[in-house]
Order: structure tokens, then sequence, then C-alpha cells
């Protein structure tokens, strides 16, 4: 079973968390900057594999990691997952993420970070390895991204307000206001 | 009021702050707003600010208030709404908050939804957090969604039951129906987690075991159409088919087959095609390997599968990926124990990832070093590992000094290999070495005779180089107070003898003393030390000095030595040769080294004093008896040196506590043995070694008696010596019935003159039965301190065909072996 799954940049802010076994807040918040401590002392030629720290518990749980640029991606995993397999996880869900978000980058995980969950929890579902076909994930992230779209997305409001204003009966404008001598040229105001 | 800020907005803001300060200030303040948008209940705005609260929880603030706003949104009609309400349940609430029961309902209708993703969001929410209770409720409704068609829902549905099972176990023949036809799917997703299922159900229960057992036909044919079947662009990685099922599969054939012959046998031919077909040159080919090699070691394989298991490891020794290494290690130290020669054959590699630099591979290579140590290796190994010790970061240390003593205890080709090593690590490393290892060692040295002289020799050379040291330390300063005779008289065979004066020995313990760098534990050595010189140097008067100097210790331990030892120079200064003689040889009370010396240390060592109390001090000779109990008994080694920390002066008298402080050096030679007057360089020996032989007799050495033989009834007695206490006669009686018909009832009783004391345990049975049947046992302790002839007086009482029968008898023919 799959513990956490935590995602930080080189200097340990948190990109994204999710643990899944519960855990108080302070101890999630402890348990990101040992395991970054832990992680970043790491060189980049040995191996991805660290006993994991005390907090997350017991000798049973261990710590696998990849290094992607500037964000390290940890699973912390217990014996009843492979470790190898893990590692080739890691990489599907990085190359998933690729592909929703077309050349991900660490930005893209800061400024969607509702999005990255969304895809991981087609992923791996409760501490367990949902799907692991990357087109599969892709095709299904996408439908519910459309739904969410058809119906305005999180930004629901302004949304609304848009085709409120579409669907407003403008009367229409006079092109040319002759006032005497003045000849106004009304510029024309393209559609919303 | 306006509408609150996007979450995109409010990252950027959040970005800008320049400081933690500026941070929690801008976090605040949109908190603020929040809280008021909440409070008036807008629907549209909502779902925004709730995402924009879990951002701020992921950074670590506290989002506790907007727990029930999830619930509002997972009730919302809109998709986008209990998207967002789902992902906020699973990460801000918990079993532990009241509020998470409220989501039960919603999520029951959200498993009916027509939307396939809302009841694959109800499914996902259930499965990350759900309750027992919730889990209980609505387990129907998952195993609903297990039979449906709907491949999307089916692999979540698989999932969500194995949370269900493992916060309800009581619940899992609720899906056994469900499971009959999972493998037949033709989706990978759904194999994967039905697999998933399979396996969890399986582990839990012995019975799903068994019947799940016959399941494994079909995941070897499962697991063949994935090897041959060619490139499937679907699921394929690096060229392989889908490796992630393929390893899932292995693990599940691997708890299927565990103890069972039939199912490892169907399995071995697929493991042997995975094993020789799977290409091996990126990471995936990989993982199935060394799942298929997992599973090998663990089901009842053939010989020849195993021995191609550990060849595919020792290749990934050699593999240049560092977590291949370090997996191959591990895997290695799990199957050392059972094929012990086959990983013997890459001893070599094995050994040259000790000077790997990743710290991971180096710990596993230790491990996996001490295992292999055998016999045969033992001096190559012990070179290498202790050049790693030299060369290893301090953690490791500890365990490395540990493990070099262990091994050099079981294997050591020679005595004097041994202290080399013991004076290599002790050298090198000789503060990391665990607390334990000192008294474990100085036993050692002490029954090791005739290395005496050379080792006091090299430890002294070592404490002149170094005092920092407190294990070596301390064990240098008991040998030198031990054989500093041997040490000045410059008598050594192994090594070229150093010319050293009584004085240079002297000052040396000395400095001990006054140093910043010992501890108080070392200081208590090296008083001891000096103390024992008084009898094997000739400059008293100097060691007369030091002791009353120390008499005025502010360390009370030094202080009472200090005391105790000048009160031996005044008054009790006839038996002073006696008290510091040398040690004896020290029995192992079992071969576990250093735990059993730390159980020795100070706990019994007090009870045994207390054992001692009654007998008056002042005539040892005639208490031979309880010190022999003592000898014979504990185990009490120089630990008792180190640890006397709340031993008050005792009632005993001093001259007891200076015994238990030196450990019966000597004693009474009034002993039933008599080795003529002490200070000679030998030990308390036959006395003690003829008292250890009688400990070692066992039941076939006394031989057995009949007791009683009457009426049909016999009893017979069979004789024991409880080991730890040579004046316990452990005596088990059989009573046998050569009648026709059985004694019910039959109660057996003892009684034993004033001088013993009797123990009986309670008998097998109370029914003999008939013509020899059967026997019943009764064991009986017998404590005979004073060695007196035994004789006991029995009570039988018994039914026997309708008529109760009583009889007494004495029994007195003992064989003498029982009771002396």
């Amino acid at each position: 079973m799959i513990n956490a799954i935590l995602i930080f940049n080189n200097h340990g802010k948190p990109r994204l968390i999710r643990f899944y076994q519960y855990f108080a807040e302070e101890l999630q918040q402890q348990i990101i900057r040992e395991t970054f401590h832990l992680v970043s002392k790491r060189d980049d030629n040995v191996c991805n594999f660290l006993e994991g720290g005390s907090l997350i518990g017991g000798s049973d749980y261990k710590l696998i990691y990849r290094h992607y640029a500037t964000l390290y991606f940890v699973f912390c995993v217990d014996s009843s997952e492979s470790e190898l397999g893990i590692l080739d996880l890691i990489q599907v869900f990085v190359e998933t993420l690729d592909k929703c978000f077309e050349n991900v980058c660490e930005l893209d995980l800061i400024f969607h970070m509702d999005k990255v969950h969304y895809i991981l929890q087609e992923v791996v579902m409760g501490g367990m390895v949902l799907e692991t076909n990357m087109n599969e994930i892709v095709a299904q992230v996408e439908l519910q991204t459309r739904m969410e779209k058809s119906e305005g997305g999180l930004s629901a409001a302004p949304a609304r307000a848009v085709s409120a204003v579409k669907n407003m009966n403008l009367p229409e404008m006079p092109r040319n206001i002759n006032i005497g001598d003045l000849n106004i040229k009304v510029p024309s105001l393209s559609h919303f | 009021m306006p509408a609150p800020i996007r979450l995109r907005e409010l990252i950027r803001t959040i970005r800008t702050a320049r400081t933690q300060a500026e941070e929690r200030e801008m976090i605040q303040k949109e908190c603020a707003a929040i809280r008021s948008s909440f409070r008036e209940e807008d629907n549209t705005y909502r779902c925004r600010n709730v995402a924009k609260l879990l951002y701020m929880h992921m950074l670590g603030y506290p989002a506790h208030f907007g727990q029930l706003e999830c619930l509002k949104l997972i009730a919302s009609q809109k998709f986008t709404d209990k998207r967002i309400g789902y992902l906020g349940a699973m990460l801000l609430l918990d079993e532990r908050q009241d509020v998470h029961l409220l989501m039960t309902n919603c999520i029951k209708n959200d498993l009916n939804h027509s939307t396939q993703y809302v009841q694959g969001l109800a499914l996902c929410t259930l499965g990350c957090m759900g309750s027992s209770e919730m889990c209980r409720d609505l387990a129907g409704e998952v195993e609903k969604l297990l039979k449906t068609s709907n491949s999307y829902l089916r692999k979540k549905a698989a999932l969500c039951a194995v949370h269900v099972i493992r916060k309800v176990p009581e619940l899992m023949e609720m899906f056994l129906p469900a499971t009959k036809n999972l493998l037949s799917e033709k989706n990978h997703g759904v194999l994967h987690t039905s697999v998933v299922l399979l396996t969890e159900m399986c582990e839990r229960s012995p019975d799903m075991l068994s019947h799940f057992r016959k399941l494994v036909p079909q995941l070897v044919r499962i697991l063949k159409n994935l090897i041959m079947s060619g490139y499937s662009p679907e699921h394929d990685v690096s060229g392989i088919s889908d490796p992630f099922l393929q390893v899932r599969i292995l693990r599940l054939l691997r708890i299927l087959g565990r103890s069972d012959d039939d199912s490892s046998e169907a399995m071995n031919d697929i493991l042997a095609q995975v094993a020789t077909n799977t290409e091996t040159s990126k990471n995936v080919g990989n993982a199935i390997l060394y799942e298929t090699v997992l599973t090998i070691m663990d089901i009842k394989s053939e010989s020849g599968l195993r021995v191609l298991a550990i060849n595919i490891l020792g290749r990934f020794l050699l593999n240049n990926d560092k977590n291949i290494r370090y997996v191959a290690l591990t895997s290695l130290l799990k199957t050392v124990q059972t094929d012990h020669n086959a990983v013997q054959r890459h001893r070599s590699t094995i050994v040259d990832c000790l000077k790997d630099l990743d710290v991971s591979i180096k710990r596993r290579a230790m491990e996996l070093s001490f295992a292999l140590v055998n016999g045969n290796n033992i001096r190559g190994m012990m070179k290498e590992l202790l050049y790693f010790l030299d060369s290893c970061d301090p953690d490791f240390k500890a365990d490395c000094a540990s493990g070099v003593f262990l091994a050099a205890e079981k294997y050591a080709p020679s005595k004097r290999w041994h202290i080399d090593t013991i004076m290599r690590v002790l050298t090198t490393s000789g503060s990391y070495v665990r607390d334990d290892s000192v008294p474990n060692l100085i036993q050692l040295i002490t029954n090791s005779v005739e290395m005496h002289a050379y080792t006091v020799q090299r430890l002294y050379k070592a404490l002149l180089d170094d005092i920092s040291q407190q294990p070596l330390v301390q064990v240098s300063s008991w040998c030198i107070g031990e054989y500093g005779d041997l040490l000045v008289s410059g008598q050594c065979e192994e090594e070229e003898p150093i010319q050293v004066t009584e004085d240079e020995v002297l000052d040396v313990l000395e400095g001990l003393l006054v140093s910043n760098l010992s501890t108080p534990v070392t200081r208590g050595y090296s008083l001891t030390a000096i103390m024992k010189l008084s009898t094997r140097f000739s400059s008293v008067n100097r060691i007369k000095k030091v002791v009353s100097i120390y008499g005025s210790s502010i360390d009370v331990e030094l202080q009472q030595r200090a005391v105790e030892y000048n009160a031996m120079f005044k008054k009790y200064d006839h038996m002073r040769p006696a008290l510091l003689e040398r040690m004896p040889i020290m029995e192992k009370s079992s071969s576990n080294g250093p735990t059993e010396m730390v159980q020795t240390n100070g706990e019994t060592e007090p009870s045994a004093l207390e054992s001692k109390h009654p007998p008056p001090v002042t005539q040892p000779t005639n208490q031979a008896n309880d010190l022999l109990d003592l000898l014979g008994g504990n185990d009490v080694g120089p630990v008792i040196q180190t640890s006397m920390p709340t031993k008050p002066a005792s009632s005993g008298g001093e001259l007891l506590d200076l015994l238990g402080d030196l450990s019966l050096t000597g004693g009474p030679t009034s002993a039933p043995v008599s080795t003529g007057p002490p200070p000679q360089p030998g030990f308390l020996l036959d006395g003690l070694s003829s008292q250890n032989l009688f400990n070692d007799i066992s039941a076939a050495g006394i031989p057995s008696m009949t007791a009683y033989n009457k009426n049909g009834l016999k009893i017979e007695f069979t004789f024991q010596r409880a080991t730890p206490n040579p004046n316990i006669a452990v005596i088990t009686i059989h009573a046998s019935n050569t009648t026709d018909a059985d004694m019910t009832e039959f109660v057996f009783q003892a009684a034993v003159p004033k001088t013993f004391q009797l123990q009986l345990l309670s008998p097998s049975s109370n029914v003999v039965p008939a013509l020899n049947q059967g026997t019943v046992t009764q064991v009986i302790r017998v404590l005979n301190p004073q060695k007196q002839q035994l004789r006991m007086r029995i009570k039988l009482m018994y039914s026997h065909k309708g008529s109760a029968v009583q009889d007494l008898a004495e029994v007195n023919n003992f064989p003498p072996q029982a009771w002396q």
C-alpha cells in the first residue's frame, strides 16, 4: 500500500501532498519537512530507495523517490509494493502529467493543483494502484474536464456573466451619428 | 460584496510574498474573506473558495472551517461542485471528525447516479477515507458495482472493496460471489485491481486462500498471454506488455503457492519462462525479474529453479544501476538463511559492495556479509570487514563492531587471532562498541589462558597511545589489574616483550583516574585495577597512598571503593591476597553472549548477594557451600565492577560487598577441593570445575529406581538435575498399572525430612490405565542444600474395582548421585 505521495521542489515547497493514512496537520507538515531533508541530501548517482524517516511510521516503510528537473516525486510505500514497480509508476504518472499539460513544468503544478489531484485520483486510489495505462487515464481525465467545462468550471460566475451578456439584446448601434455638421464615426465594437 | 478572487489569482498573489510573515498575512486576509463568503451561503462561489482553501491547506495553514462546506458541495447537483467537494472531503476530513458521517447519504445517492464519473467520485472517496460505519452501510452498493459491466466503475469498485475489507473484515464473504468472473475480464485495469482484491482476501483469510488456489491455472494462463502476445500499444511500457499486471500476478502466485505443493508445481513452468525470457535492459524488465525471483524463493519450487533465481540475483549485483543492486542485496539477505551455499558463490561481489558510495547499499552489504561469514572464509571476510569498519560512517560503526565480535566469537580460528581482531576493533572504533561487549571481552580474555601475557602487553601499548576510547580503556585497565605481574616480568611468547616497570604501570593507571576523558565507570575500573596490583606488585606503599586519597573523593562510587580497599589494607590485610587472587575461568551461561551478560550485570547479582546474607562473613571458610552455590550458579563476571550503583553498605558486612565487588576471585580454599595456599597464578580450579561437571549431569547419568511396587501399582522415579542450581533434584514419577482394571482418582503425595524442601507439580492425569496401557507422570522438585541423604515417605490413594485403596510407603533406596 502507498502511504503517501509527496511532490515538492528543490527548496522544499510542497506542490502536491496526498496522504492515504490519517496524520494530524502538524504531523503532515513535519513529515514533509523531514522527507525533504532526507531526500535533498542524496546525491544523484545513488539508489532511489531510502529507509523512511521515523515519523512516517515503522520499519516497514520505504521512501521511493525520483528527481525530475526541479521537482522531487516521493512515494512512501510499505513492503507489499514492489520497489522497482513503484519507480515505473512514478514514471507513468509523470508522463501522464506531461500528456495532460503539454510539456508539464513546475508552474503547471503550481497553478493547477486541483487538476493534478484529479489526475492522481485516476492512477492511485486509496493507496492502491488503480490504472497504469496512460492513454486510458488521459482519456478519462479529458472527459471529466469537459464535463466540468460545460458547467462553467471552477470560475463559475464570470462564465455565466459572460454568457449572460452574450444573450443580452443590445439595440443596434447606429453606424453614424449625424449632428449637424459633425460626423462622428462610431467605431465598431466587436462581439463579446 | 465583491466576488471572491479566483484560485489562480490567489496563487499568484501568494507567490509574490517575499517573507513567511507576508505570506501568512495574505493568507489570513484571504481566509477571512472566505469565511465571510461561507457565512453568506453563496452557492455560486463556494467551489472556488474551497479550492483556494485546499491550496492553503497544502501550504500548511488550518482549513478546518471548510469541512462543512465540502459537504454542501458534495450535495450539490453540479459535477464541478461534487468534484472539488469530494476532493476537499478526502483531504480535510477523516474518521475522527463526526462530520464525515453526514457524507454517507450523499455517497449512497451518488453511487447510484446516472453519470459514471459521479459514481466514480463516490467510490473513490469511500475507498480513501470511509470509516467502518460508512463501509458497513455502503458495502452492498459497492458489491453491486463490482458486478457491473462498466470497466471504469468495476476497477474502482474492486479497490473500494479492498478498503471495505480492511475496515470491516467480516464483510469479506459478501464480495466472494462477485469475484467469480473477475479474472475473465479483458480490460487490464479491471484485471489489475481484481488481482489486488484477490491478494487482499487471500492475505487476510486462510479459507479464502484455499478457495482461490483453484485460480492458479487461470492466472498462469493470463501471465502466459501477456508474455507471448506481441507488441500491444495500449499496455506497452518500454517494450514489455503491461509489466504492472505481470508483477501483480506474480505476487498473487507467490501467496497462493507458498505452502502448497500442487500450486507450486503448476507455476514452475511459467516462472522459468518469465525468468529466462524477460529483457533486462530496462527497469521494467528488472522489476518483473525481481518479482519472479521473490516468488521462486517463497514457494516450494524445485532446486533447479532456485539456483536460477539466485543466479539472477547475482547478475543483478553486477548491474550498474544502483537500484537493482540494492534490490538484489535485500532479497539475498532474505534467502541467505535457506540457500546459504548458493549465496556464498556471490560472496566476492557482495564484499565489493561494501566499498560502494551509496549508504543504503553499504548497509545492506554489511548485513549480508555478516550473514555469510563461516568457518572457512572467516579470515578473508574479517579483513574486509575490519577495513570497512575503519572507513565507514559513524552510524554503521556500532552495528559493524557488534557484528565483528559475534562473528569472531563463533568462528575464530585461533585465540591469538581472536584477540588481535578484538584489539583492532577496540583501537579503531573503540568508542562505538556497545557497552555490553566489555564484559564479554573480559570473559574471553580470561578464558584464553595462554594469551594473557600477550594480551596485556598489547593492551598496555594501546593504552599508552590513546585513553579516549572508554571500552578500550576499561578492558585494558581490567587486564592490567589482573595480569600486571606478567607485564612487568616481561615474559611474552608471542611478541617482543616490552620493558615496563611497576611505576610506569601505576603512572598509567593513575593517569586514567585523573584524566578528564575518563567516565566514572572507567575510574572505577582503574581504581580496582590499582588495588589488585597491590598483591602482584611490590610497591604497595604507593598503592596505599593512591587508595587513601580517593577515600575522600566526591564521586560516591569511587569513595566507597577506596574506603573499602583501605579497610582491606588495615583490618583485613591477611585476607587481601586471597581476595585479590586471579580470576577463575568464567563459565559461559549460554551461547547468547552479550544479552546473557547484560542480564547478569546488575540484576541477578544483588539477589545472589542477598542469598548470602545470613552467613556471617568473618568465617568465610564455613560458608563453602554458599559460595559454591554462587560460583556454580551464576555467571558472576567482572561486570559487577561497573554496576553497583544502589548497593548500600550492606548489612552483610564490608567483606561481603568486597567479595561481590571482586566477583569471587577466590575465597575459601577449604572448598571441597584443596588447592593449597591462594597466591597461585591459577584459578579456583578444581573445585569449580568439578562443580561444573556436576551441573552437567543429566538424567542419563543418574539411574532410575523403582520406589513402590505393590498390588499391581508400580511407581518409578527418574532423576534430572536442574542445572541452574545443583541442589535441586528433579524427580519424575511414572505410575503404571499391571492389573486388568483402571485405577481412578489416583493421588500421589510425598513428604521429606525437615532439612529438605519439596515441591510437587500437577500430575498428568489421575487415572492409571489398566494393563500397562499408559502411565501417569508427576514432577517433584526437591531442594537439598545440605546434601544429606534423600529419604521420602509417600502416600498413595486410588479407586480400584470400586473400592478405595490407601497406602503408605518409605522410599530409602535413592541412588547416591541423586542427592550428592
